[in-house]
């Protein structure tokens, strides 16, 4: 992946969305560069999920610019960021399918090969012919990674991973995502559970009633947040 | 009513191999079959561009075409009637009274249910799909072929309810088919034709035979449906 | 599993041949006919002669007089073969048909239930029958879809001097549909009802009913065959239409007719060849 052309950094410049008169994100600005993983965080309703969309390309805003260093986030034709939903979208297919869909949908070539060693990867082998929507949540939640992953992007954008899943299953879809971000993946994320946020992220955006309160590195945002949304979100008095 | 007698001429016509019964019912099969397959052709496409675009009267437009499933067939026979008659529109063709004339009017009852089924289950699966296919780049068209593949178990119901509602009609293929003999008489004229010369245990067991022959096929499509289900989940 | 692309293919292998079946031979008729000619099963003795002779198949889609007419009019069959003379007349005055031949007569019957509510069992004269049934009000079953039959009934109240818009009530039934649905109905309620000898010799499900009045001049029931006007519908398949035609008034037809017999009983009388049939 180093040396590699990348569309990273990702330059995001005064977001705005509106919504029937109502502004939900107002002004949001940070830039993303290679490497990390980056924990988007705030209360319900802060413009969390919404601020990865835009990045996506799945919304387009009101105002401000989402830009890439490369194009329009693409390489030869084809996106470089991939995005895994909160609640995963698995299609009434099995495990492999799921995969080939998606890669024969970018028109990767050798879709077999790469879905494969997408299901070697992520320890889906074993259940690769099974129907993916029978799988537990854990399971439909490390697919839908796998798939991200085998469209071979330069970030990853992960809405809420482990929103829904098991004790043990959080650890495991943490474990993937660390082991992502070492080797070089760069990740934005938005999570609620900030004992989660502790263990996996390098840098923290604040993100509080659609205006970026904060951008810092982890570690110096849950030792001393600059504003005070921030420390009574820490401190868990800030829900709303 | 003479039901032994309805149940031996229906188990006669059945073991007797008769050629001039295994032409009517195959004859009945193959019209349907056709019938259904054309809807199929034109309504998938058709309902799936009725899911996934928005227009004005986008409503309107599916109000009628649930209201077109419970078109008389009747109607729709004498609607062909008119089109394929000699002094019609489509006369130069010379397709009256013959099966494709039937295969016609037949298309016309199913098309509907096609129309309004594949609408309604590519709606829902567009809503679950969205986000998902739209970041592959799949929207518009290109989004068609995954939702169909995806519906395909709640699409094959619609297509044998499409498939009973044309074996099992009368009206349609009596006007635009004429009941000629060996040429366009099914399996529903030869009952009515049966019952009009007062055979009436002929024309039950006739009516038995081609309800056997339905539910053996709605139960191989529902056994499909239900081992395609537990599979896709 | 089976696979969309398996179940297409499937389809279309099923599909195929009722397109492919469809000209199954180039040298076909379509004649229109009245339900009694095939209800009786005429077609099912002539038409195979016919084919063995020429090579012509004959598709007859049987309806009612009025509309087999219709059919003819309209171009949608190439003979029609039916049994209402004025009508017939009619037709080819107005240029729909290019001539008429007479081919066969048969007979009207008056079925009505064993019990003979109306008292007229026996009887030879069709006329004072309908006066009786009217008088006592006994039920009776109308074809009423403006059929040959239909056509039939209404002359034979009209020569009884009976004005049926006048006295029609819950006793005159007209029910709009066939020979065979109005003898089942017949069957079904015990009521009287007018039907063509063949239809009725050929009905199966008689239950109480039997004849009670026949042999009546006015019962006899003239066919007569039309090819449709070429000029008016060029499609129209002038040559094999004219050979089936002639084939029916022939010497070899008409025997063909009058073989066509129901338990020893003729059906049919052929009678082309007697002046103004």
């Amino acid at each position: 992946m180093h040396g590699m052309p990348s569309i990273l950094p990702l330059d995001v410049s005064g977001l705005v969305l509106e919504r029937e008169g109502r502004r939900l994100l107002d002004g949001v600005s940070f830039t993303l560069p290679r490497g990390g993983v980056t924990a988007l965080i705030g209360p319900n309703g802060a413009g969390k999920s919404l601020t990865l969309r835009l990045c996506h390309g799945l919304i387009p805003p009101d105002g401000g610019r989402v830009s890439w260093a490369i194009g329009d986030g693409r390489i030869a034709g084809r996106p470089r960021h991939a995005m895994v939903f909160q609640r995963p979208v698995m299609l009434r297919r099995s495990v492999r399918a799921n995969l080939l869909h998606a890669l024969e949908a970018l028109s990767f070539d050798r879709p077999a090969g790469r879905a494969a060693a997408a299901l070697a990867r992520f320890g889906l082998s074993d259940l690769a012919e099974r129907p993916a929507r029978l799988l537990s949540g854990g399971e439909q939640q490390r697919l839908a990674i796998a798939r991200a992953w085998a469209l071979e992007p330069d970030v990853m954008f992960l809405d809420e991973p482990s929103a829904h899943l098991d004790p043990g299953a959080t650890r495991q879809i943490e474990q993937v995502i660390a082991a992502l971000a070492a080797e070089g993946m760069t990740i934005l994320m938005t999570s609620h559970d900030l004992g989660q946020v502790r263990r996996l992220a390098d840098r923290v955006l604040f993100l509080h009633a659609g205006r970026l309160r904060e951008d810092s590195p982890a570690e110096r945002f849950f030792q001393a947040p600059d504003s005070p949304e921030a420390r009574a979100f820490v401190a868990g008095d800030l829900l709303w | 009513m003479d039901a032994l007698g309805a149940m031996q001429a229906a188990i006669g016509l059945m073991v007797s191999f008769d050629p001039q019964f295994l032409q009517i019912v195959g004859l009945s099969l193959r019209v349907t079959l056709s019938a259904v397959l054309l809807a199929a052709l034109i309504g998938l496409p058709l309902g799936a561009w009725l899911a996934l675009s928005r227009f004005r009267g986008r409503s309107a437009l599916i109000v009628l075409i649930n209201g077109l499933m419970g078109l008389p067939p009747v109607v729709a026979g004498l609607f062909v009637f008119l089109l394929l008659s000699r002094s019609g529109p489509l006369g130069p063709l010379g397709l009256l009274f013959t099966p494709t004339a039937m295969v016609i009017a037949q298309t016309i009852l199913v098309l509907p249910i096609v129309i309004a089924l594949t609408r309604s289950t590519l709606d829902d699966l567009w809503q679950e799909y969205r986000e998902h296919l739209t970041s592959l780049g799949l929207t518009g068209w290109r989004a068609v072929p995954t939702l169909l593949w995806d519906g395909r178990f709640a699409l094959a119901t619609g297509l044998l309810a499409g498939f009973g509602r044309a074996s099992a009609e009368v009206g349609a293929v009596l006007i635009v088919g004429g009941n000629i003999a060996n040429y366009t008489r099914t399996m529903t004229t030869t009952i009515a034709l049966e019952t009009s010369k007062g055979d009436l245990p002929l024309a039950l067991g006739l009516g038995l035979v081609l309800m056997a022959l339905t539910l053996a096929i709605n139960a191989a499509g529902y056994a499909a449906s239900r081992i395609g289900a537990r599979f896709a989940g | 599993m089976i696979t969309g692309r398996t179940a297409l293919g499937l389809a279309l292998v099923l599909a195929g041949p009722a397109f492919a079946q469809a000209p199954a031979s180039d040298r076909f008729i379509t004649v229109s006919s009245t339900t009694s000619t095939t209800d009786s099963g005429l077609f099912t003795h002539l038409l195979p002669l016919f084919k063995a002779k020429t090579g012509i198949e004959v598709r007859v889609v049987s309806q009612g007089t009025g509309q087999a007419l219709d059919t003819g009019r309209r171009g949608d069959a190439d003979v029609v073969f039916v049994h209402a003379r004025a009508q017939e007349l009619k037709f080819v005055e107005d240029g729909f048909g290019v001539e008429r031949k007479p081919v066969m007569y048969n007979d009207f019957v008056l079925i009505g239930p064993k019990a003979d509510p109306a008292g007229i069992k026996g009887g030879k004269d069709i006329v004072a029958a309908l006066k009786a049934v009217q008088a006592r009000g006994s039920l009776f079953i109308s074809r009423g879809d403006k059929s040959g039959t239909h056509a039939a009934e209404l002359t034979l109240w009209k020569a009884a001097e009976i004005d049926l818009e006048k006295v029609k009530g819950p006793w005159y039934r007209e029910i709009g549909q066939g020979m065979g649905a109005a003898l089942n109905m017949a069957s079904a309620q015990n009521g009287y009802v007018l039907s063509d000898r063949a239809t009725w010799l050929n009905f199966r499900n008689r239950g109480d009913l039997d004849i009670v009045v026949e042999g009546d001049r006015r019962l006899f029931n003239q066919y007569g065959v039309i090819l449709v006007n070429p000029a008016k519908h060029p499609h129209v398949k002038k040559a094999e239409g004219q050979a089936f035609i002639d084939w029916l008034v022939s010497t070899e037809g008409q025997k063909a007719i009058s073989d066509y017999r129901i338990n020893g009983a003729s059906l049919f009388f052929p009678n082309a060849t007697q002046p103004g049939a």
